[in-house]
């Protein structure tokens, strides 16, 4: 059971961040589900050991604006989401370019719905 | 200066603070997993839990020929395979297993029961 | 006239390193100026086995993300469809939870102060301190059937029991692990060329160890008050303890931040033997988990954050981590600037770095 959750839209993004930060909420984490056709980004803040959530709903596909520039310390959690979802995010402070978990060779997005685990047995197809 | 002295006598008198392996080899503990041994032929049933429970997906099992195969280098030494067995039939050594030459699966299959001697035709 | 800056990569490979990290270090002369880092060696994708594994298998994947905090792991799992399902767990379970999670905290914090003697080239106090380790490791192969995957945990409580022979056992181990450290302590923390290499390197304000969101020991030693044992999982509400806060938020704060947290630790196995009551050890689950739920617990590193989301079925549609390490790397970015090229090691090496972890 997720308490304390707000619904947002991509316009409150940059919004609820600099709201946070005012009231002195540090930043925890976000999370990316993946629902098929939509996605679900949640925002973990953290006061005083209450958690508040904040839950974004975007269809694939949509440029997310980064709070990197408000909390620094969500630029490696939103590169993670990048590399391993496929979203983009504008103006974030240091950007991997989809390298910072992923090498050369991986698949594109792997934990987003239609990545498989495909298993390799030595010597068989 | 005389602290240090007195660290150097403690020292020398003490003793090795190590076991000396290999001359001192300690007893493994009791219950220890160490690697999947593997089943009782006889007792198994081949009902296939300890397949759907592995978390590794080491063991195959075979009802129709009463085979069952376990691949050591999969498995992780959990230890549900033998809690869950309905027979407990399954045994968990103490030791870790050696290392070999040549990577082999355990494979147990369940013994041919003999058909009983034809019945002597009627006179 | 300008001098030139250089970059140096540090790592990915580098003997004081347990896991590969790099950090392109910029360099004027002898001083950093920047560090920029990049992890990435050690990926493994273990969150994606989720949709193939039940959630009961799951359990020994997410255990195997980190050797040393294995068993939190599982405790933050488990913990976690207990909510959702609203499980109880029996009381004697959660304080055998206490002990488990505490020996696992004193073996890690053991091995970082020996890598942290290794660090500065003190071979044989690095030497010392994994001999104690080694008492703690005896005593988890005898309760709980091997060394660092203890595999005990399972949603509704637990596999296995501490029988009153082997309590006594551990609470012996106890005793000789305490002595040790009273040893080791007085080398690192009076010791003059220990303080020499730690006094003053690295430090982090308490403003922007809070802002920049660096948590566990490296937020504790910079004054920031948060342990998320206060949260009252388990049975740490019945037991009598303090959070460890130094205030100077350098690496010697850090060190004996972690110094107090061994003995805490020890003392918390000692509450916890002596208010254990008798009882079961595991409930029976009925049924599978529906909905969403996030838990905190404070592993060896800090605090880790679990989100979990199932619908129903044997497998949880997503089961998301975030690590301790993950959160304590833009401090070490912060960090690093100002300091000499030999610091560098010593000050990556405080904020106990686990990248298996960061990077799953």
């Amino acid at each position: 059971m997720l308490y304390n959750v707000t619904d947002i839209t991509i316009e409150g993004v940059l919004h609820s961040a600099q709201d946070m930060e005012i009231q002195g909420y540090r930043f925890v984490t976000s999370s990316c589900v993946d629902n098929g056709e939509t996605l679900d980004i949640y925002y973990h803040y953290d006061k005083d050991l209450v958690l508040k959530q904040y839950k974004l709903n975007v269809a694939k596909g949509i440029t997310i604006p980064s709070i990197s520039k408000v909390f620094f310390c969500a630029m490696l959690v939103e590169n993670e989401i990048k590399d391993l979802f496929g979203v983009q995010f504008s103006n974030l402070v240091l950007d991997y370019g989809g390298k910072l978990l992923l090498s050369d060779g991986a698949p594109d997005a792997p934990m987003a719905c239609g990545g498989q685990i495909i298993v390799i047995e030595k010597g068989k197809e | 200066m005389l602290e240090m002295l007195h660290n150097i006598v403690k020292n020398f008198m003490k003793g090795p603070s190590t076991r000396l392996y290999p001359f001192a080899i300690r007893k493994p503990f009791a219950d220890a997993r160490g690697n999947l041994v593997g089943i009782d032929e006889e007792t198994c049933i081949y009902c296939g839990m300890c397949q759907r429970k592995c978390p590794a997906d080491a063991i195959v099992v075979d009802r129709a020929t009463k085979t069952w195969t376990m691949n050591p280098y999969k498995c992780v030494v959990c230890g549900v395979c033998v809690e869950i067995c309905p027979k407990k039939c399954m045994t968990m050594g103490e030791s870790h297993r050696t290392s070999t030459k040549k990577m082999e699966n355990v494979v147990q299959q369940k013994k041919a029961v003999e058909a009983p001697p034809a019945p002597p035709a009627q006179e | 006239m300008k001098t030139k800056t250089s970059v140096i990569p540090f790592g990915p490979q580098h003997p004081v390193l347990p896991e590969p990290l790099q950090l392109k270090l910029v360099m004027q002369d002898e001083r950093v100026i920047e560090a920029i880092p990049a992890i990435g060696y050690v990926h493994r994708g273990l969150e994606k086995l989720a949709e193939t594994k039940d959630m009961n298998q799951m359990i020994y994947v997410v255990e195997r993300i980190c050797g040393i905090c294995s068993f939190m792991h599982a405790l933050n799992y488990c913990h976690g469809i207990e909510e959702m399902m609203e499980l109880q767990v029996p009381d004697r379970a959660k304080y055998l939870r206490v002990i488990w999670g505490e020996m696992h905290r004193t073996h890690s914090h053991l091995l970082w102060l020996g890598l942290l003697a290794d660090s500065f080239g003190f071979e044989s106090l690095f030497m010392q301190a994994w001999r104690a380790r080694e008492r703690v490791m005896d005593m988890m192969e005898a309760t709980a059937g091997s060394r660092i995957m203890i595999s005990t945990n399972i949603i509704g409580g637990l596999r296995r029991d501490i029988p009153a022979d082997l309590q006594r056992q551990v609470l012996d181990m106890v005793d000789e692990v305490e002595r040790e450290m009273k040893e080791m302590e007085q080398v690192f923390l009076k010791d003059y060329t220990v303080k020499h290499r730690l006094v003053g390197v690295g430090v982090l304000p308490k403003d922007i160890a809070y802002k920049i969101g660096a948590v566990g020991p490296v937020g504790r030693a910079s004054g920031l008050a948060q342990d998320m044992r206060s949260l009252n999982y388990a049975a740490y509400k019945e037991l009598d303890w303090e959070t460890v806060v130094e205030n100077d938020g350098d690496c010697y704060a850090r060190t004996v931040v972690r110094v107090r947290e061994v003995y805490q630790a020890l003392d918390l196995i000692r509450q916890a033997f002596a208010k254990m009551p008798e009882g079961d050890i595991a409930v029976p689950v009925k049924g599978f988990p529906d909905g969403e739920v996030v838990t905190r617990i404070e592993q060896p590193r800090g605090e880790c954050l679990y989100y979990l989301r199932a619908n129903g079925t044997k497998n949880l549609s997503r089961v998301r981590v975030r690590t301790p390490t993950f959160a304590n790397i833009p401090p070490l970015i912060h960090m690093l600037p100002g300091c000499q090229l030999a610091d560098v090691p010593v000050i990556v090496l405080s904020i106990d770095p686990c990248i298996s972890c960061t990077e799953r």
